[in-house]
């Protein structure tokens, strides 16, 4: 395949960036998008010039490194992540632009590469249990309803790469934070901190700068692992519900 | 700050309370074209003149009316709060933009709600202005004095003008209750497999019922004025 490629170059944080066309040849549809990019840079550093860095690291779909804005779609055109996107997806002789994630929270560090230490951060606020878990137990030991714990573990498939915050018009990251509230507001384990969870991440969220929702749906049509807007009118209920009853004065 | 105020200044407590006015607004549009559904009586306007003596003097309307020009300010006030937020949250934008696969509604809620607002302004001056202040003619009914509002609305219809704005204002309306209906309950946490599909589908039929309803008026003033 041959390809045209329109990448955005940023040396650092403080720098303007634009986009640079590169022709690229010899592509194979059976490459997946990270081993085209590999090609690219390979070339780029043959060449003498700086490759282009993007992030990436398991490249099996679990990890949520990736993280290309790809001819105007998080993850580009398929509903998954960029590293399980295949060249088959596109045809040859196409120009394909590829865009970091924009958001305020999420700063250029360099070229495609931006800093999602704000969801770290957000998680670091409530994203966790505090209990003492023990090892696995047995089946239909712990008194969860099978559809429950579907749907917590629905919640929990989130990858917190952030193609949310990437689609959202308003780079809202309530899909983000309403999936990591959900996976712990159903299961046994997150009550203790339930209350306090949903206070937290909510304020830690609206500090980092991320815009408000609008329930436009984006985040749900982008999102690669198919994270349900039902998270974010949960969170909702449970910041009401935790607004109303916490001894937080 | 005390826990209400913390609630009702982050990000989801302002959609509260933009869901609640929304919401109230909903509920006040129900009450103003069922009322206006009057018009259509053909008495020469009495039933109609009677109900806006009511609209205007009964306490308890009085204490209504209030809550719906709060509930206009809220939401307004509100809104410009979030779309400033929401604006700021991407300073740099793509250089690719795709067909999106949201609706028109969604993303320009704020675009419609300004000529909503618009057209809300223009259409207290002309007519709930005049029931309050303005020098109205007055006609009886059974040894009782009436404003006769039903004359201005007669009158202001007779302008294609007025029609055209009044019907093209109802249009931006239902785009506007498409979006925002649903979009209420879905902010108020209320999002469930048994009742969704019903919010959504009262949502669809009130988006479109209602502004027909209202739009339906001067366009048949219009005509009936013409012949």
């Amino acid at each position: 395949m041959k390809l045209t490629l329109k990448i955005w170059r940023q040396k650092n944080a403080s720098d303007k960036g634009g986009f640079v066309t590169y022709p690229i040849d010899g592509i194979s549809s059976d490459m997946s998008f990270l081993e085209m990019m590999d090609v690219l840079n390979e070339e780029l550093t043959i060449k003498g010039e700086d490759p282009v860095h993007f992030d990436h690291d398991c490249r099996e779909g679990i990890c949520g490194s990736c993280s290309l804005y790809i001819n105007g779609h998080p993850h580009g055109p398929k509903q998954t992540t960029t590293c399980q996107l295949h060249m088959r997806s596109f045809s040859d002789g196409d120009t394909i632009t590829i865009e970091p994630w924009r958001a305020k929270a999420f700063p250029v560090v360099k070229d495609l590469v931006v800093n999602r230490s704000a969801f770290d951060r957000i998680i670091q606020a409530g994203g966790y249990v505090s209990v003492n878990t023990g090892g696995v137990p047995d089946a239909n030991e712990i008194p969860i309803p099978k559809r429950v714990a579907d749907e917590a573990f629905d919640s929990a498939t989130c990858i917190g790469c952030g193609a949310c915050v990437a689609a959202c018009k308003n780079a809202s990251a309530m899909l983000f934070t309403s999936a990591k509230i959900s996976q712990l507001a159903m299961l046994p384990q997150g009550q203790v901190e339930r209350m306090s969870r949903a206070e937290k991440m909510v304020a830690q969220m609206d500090e980092e700068g991320f815009g408000a929702c609008t329930n436009t749906g984006a985040c749900e049509a982008e999102c690669p692992k198919g994270i349900s807007l039902t998270n974010i009118a949960r969170m909702n209920r449970e910041y009401y519900s935790a607004s109303l009853k916490s001894e937080n004065v | 700050m005390s826990w209400v105020t913390k609630t009702l200044s982050s990000t989801i407590g302002r959609k509260l309370i933009m869901a609640l006015t929304g919401l109230f607004l909903i509920l006040f549009l129900t009450g103003h074209v069922s009322g206006n559904l009057l018009l259509f009586k053909g008495d020469g306007g009495e039933a109609f003149n009677i109900y806006a003596k009511f609209m205007t003097t009964n306490p308890a309307v009085k204490l209504l009316s209030y809550v719906t020009y709060i509930s206009i300010i809220g939401h307004v006030i509100f809104s410009i709060w979030l779309t400033k937020r929401n604006k700021t949250a991407r300073p740099v934008g793509y250089g690719v933009s795709t067909p999106p696969s949201t609706t028109f509604s969604s993303r320009n809620m704020g675009i419609l709600g300004t000529f909503i607002l618009i057209f809300i302004v223009v259409h207290m001056q002309t007519f709930w202005a005049q029931m309050h202040w303005g020098d109205l003619p007055v006609v009886t009914y059974e040894g009782e004095q009436y404003k006769d509002l039903f004359s201005i609305v007669s009158f202001t219809f007779q302008n294609e003008l007025m029609v055209i704005g009044y019907v093209v204002a109802m249009v931006l309306l239902a785009f506007h209750l498409s979006h925002g209906f649903a979009s209420a309950f879905q902010t108020l946490g209320l999002n469930h497999q048994k009742y969704s599909p019903a919010i959504l589908l009262i949502g669809k039929i009130y988006c479109i019922l209602v502004p027909i309803l209202f739009a339906s008026m001067p366009v048949y003033i219009y005509f009936t004025s013409q012949s």
